[in-house]
């Protein structure tokens, strides 16, 4: 995906996500279409599936790798959690190629807004809070790398 | 409000579930607007309107500090107070309430034992000896004085059931063995240990034990003197009554020989900058002003079971993990975690190719709560060479209804997760 300079992809992104949200009146729903989302999550070259991807939390573990490409920021996970994948999923659709500094400052604030917080925080333990945490300190320092 | 419990006749010889519920506010709470079943009791329990009215009767009517206060309400408060003490006494039949010392919980309890007594009595290249199903709260503080005090700690294997066999809890008996915790009732495997048997063997070479009985007093009567344990420890909030307060027992001789926990007010006899003198037991062991309200409640709660027809709700109880246990047999790829041959009302399980925590979350969707995860007692998962179970636990106000929920809910999410 292409985005023109001085639009901010993510925002128009994460608009999207909770647009799509919309749809969906109760938890189940949610759940069920997180679950659909991890399910059709690209699988991670085994390659990656070894520790040093590896952030491990205290119910699930999450795989994570990140490159750049053309001064944008691409990032590639996995989870033994479905639901994680489904997180996951949403994540890299905002955060994967984008510009590492709007990466660095991006608020995420449609975890919010589709009203996953509360799951969220149940899933601290789940690796996934670590995971957009490491995803930020890797475009962190690309960018201070850069600049 | 009196409970329902309260004016039930005893002698009817049918369990009235849907009676007990009554008492249980929170049961009536509906969940994403399905009925709300809840199943993590193991993890805390819900509360009785008796536990929760005493709250409130006790900010309304005599709050006031306790044992210090020469005044009207504080002379009622200290009598609530010391009340609970001896109902707490009662409760698992110490021989005193002297022998009953108030603190936060389980925790608490076996942390204060293990930098009291255990310091005491644990020396280089001695050993602690504790079981392989321990909850973590009954590791890290052995650990930690191990560590102090460059002590080994042993830990008893257990099996593929998830039992101890007592032959290998003999065998690691050795002349350095100093002391001895265990639990009572696995809190991820439901396992009931022979504990009465291990005190036994335990005190022919005279070695002090503790219990920790978190999960234990919660479905069985306890009586430490039948049991003969040195220590016994167990939380309100697991046994109806509220949270941060527990109950550490302890025997007599050595509640007197142990030096004091914390320092402060309430566990003096005497303070000057030369010398203080410590206050007798068990007032020694709670150092500042303590959990008034909630140990005044948890007297309720200890009051709810002693009005229960508690053979009749433990009977419940059995019935209850009978029927999961067969229902979840019936599902294909369901393997139970935990297959001890005495067991307590909770049921851990994993489904094969599946992550517990996902079943979790998907049984949330429907209103009934389950804990996923290693509950607490990470090397039990180690042992079982799996990440995590989910975990079932019954209450006595449970039915078979929001088990038959609960089972329609998992299938529903093991067909969803395999797509
Ligand atoms: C077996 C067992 N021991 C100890 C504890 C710790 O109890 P608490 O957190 O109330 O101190 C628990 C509670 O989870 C438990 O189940």
């Amino acid at each position: 995906m292409v985005q023109s300079e001085n639009m901010n992809g993510l925002a128009t992104i994460e608009n999207d996500i909770v647009e799509e949200f919309t749809l969906f009146d109760d938890w189940e729903q949610k759940y069920e279409y997180i679950i659909e989302l991890g399910q059709k999550l690209p699988e991670l070259n085994q390659v990656y599936k070894k520790d040093e991807y590896k952030i491990k939390g205290c119910q699930s573990s999450v795989w994570l790798n990140s490159y750049e490409e053309n001064g944008r920021i691409f990032y590639e996970a996995d989870s033994d959690s479905t639901f994680v994948k489904g997180e996951i999923a949403m994540l890299i659709r905002v955060l994967s190629g984008q510009k590492a500094e709007d990466i660095v400052n991006a608020e995420l604030g449609f975890i919010d807004r589709i009203g996953l917080r509360q799951h969220l925080a149940m899933t601290r333990a789940n690796g996934l809070a670590a995971m957009i945490k490491q995803m930020k300190l890797y475009a962190l320092a690309f960018h201070a790398q850069k600049s | 409000m009196n409970d329902l419990v309260q004016v039930r006749n005893k002698t009817t010889s049918v369990f009235d579930v849907d009676i007990i519920r009554q008492d249980f506010p929170v049961l009536g709470t509906m969940a994403y607007n399905k009925k709300l079943v809840y199943f993590d009791n193991a993890a805390t329990s819900q509360k009785p309107s008796s536990v929760i009215n005493k709250l409130t009767s006790y900010y309304n009517e005599y709050n006031a500090n306790i044992h210090r206060g020469v005044h009207f309400l504080s002379r009622k408060a200290t009598d609530a107070y010391d009340n609970v003490r001896t109902l707490a006494a009662k409760f698992v039949n110490a021989s005193t309430e002297k022998e009953i010392i108030f603190v936060r919980g389980t925790t608490e309890a076996i942390n204060l034992v293990a930098s009291t007594f255990g310091k005491m009595k644990v020396g280089e290249g001695d050993e602690v000896l504790i079981t392989g199903m321990e909850h973590h709260s009954n590791i890290v503080p052995w650990q930690m004085l191990c560590e102090e005090k460059r002590a080994k700690l042993r830990v008893v294997p257990i099996s593929e059931k998830g039992e101890i066999h007592l032959e290998e809890f003999k065998s690691l008996i050795t002349d350095r063995t100093k002391f001895i915790s265990i639990v009572h009732t696995s809190n991820s495997l439901g396992t009931v240990n022979p504990v009465k048997e291990m005190i036994r063997i335990a005190r022919e070479k005279n070695i002090p034990v503790m219990i920790d009985a978190a999960q234990a007093v919660v479905h069985e009567n306890v009586d430490v003197q039948d049991l003969d344990c040195d220590f016994l420890a167990f939380s309100s909030h697991k046994m109806l009554g509220p949270t941060g307060v527990g109950v550490l027992y302890g025997k007599m001789k050595h509640l007197e020989d142990m030096p004091p926990y914390q320092g402060g007010g309430e566990m003096i006899h005497s303070v000057s900058f030369e010398k203080t003198s410590y206050n007798e037991v068990p007032h020694k062991f709670e150092a500042g002003t303590p959990n008034i309200a909630d140990v005044i409640a948890f007297g309720e709660a200890i009051n709810y079971y002693n009005k229960l027809d508690r053979d009749a709700a433990f009977l419940h109880e059995k019935e209850l993990v009978k029927y999961a246990l067969k229902r979840l047999q019936e599902i294909e790829g369901v393997k139970i975690i935990g297959q001890a041959s005495e067991r307590t009302s909770l049921v851990s399980f994993i489904v094969r190719g599946l992550n517990a925590f996902d079943i979790g979350m998907y049984l949330d969707t429907q209103g009934v709560a389950v804990r996923t995860g290693h509950h607490c007692t990470e090397p039990v998962m180690d042992r079982m060479q799996i990440p995590g179970t989910v975990r079932a636990s019954f209450m006595f106000y449970n039915t078979k209804e929001e088990i038959e929920i609960f089972i329609e809910a998992l299938k529903k999410a093991i067909k969803l997760l395999n797509k």
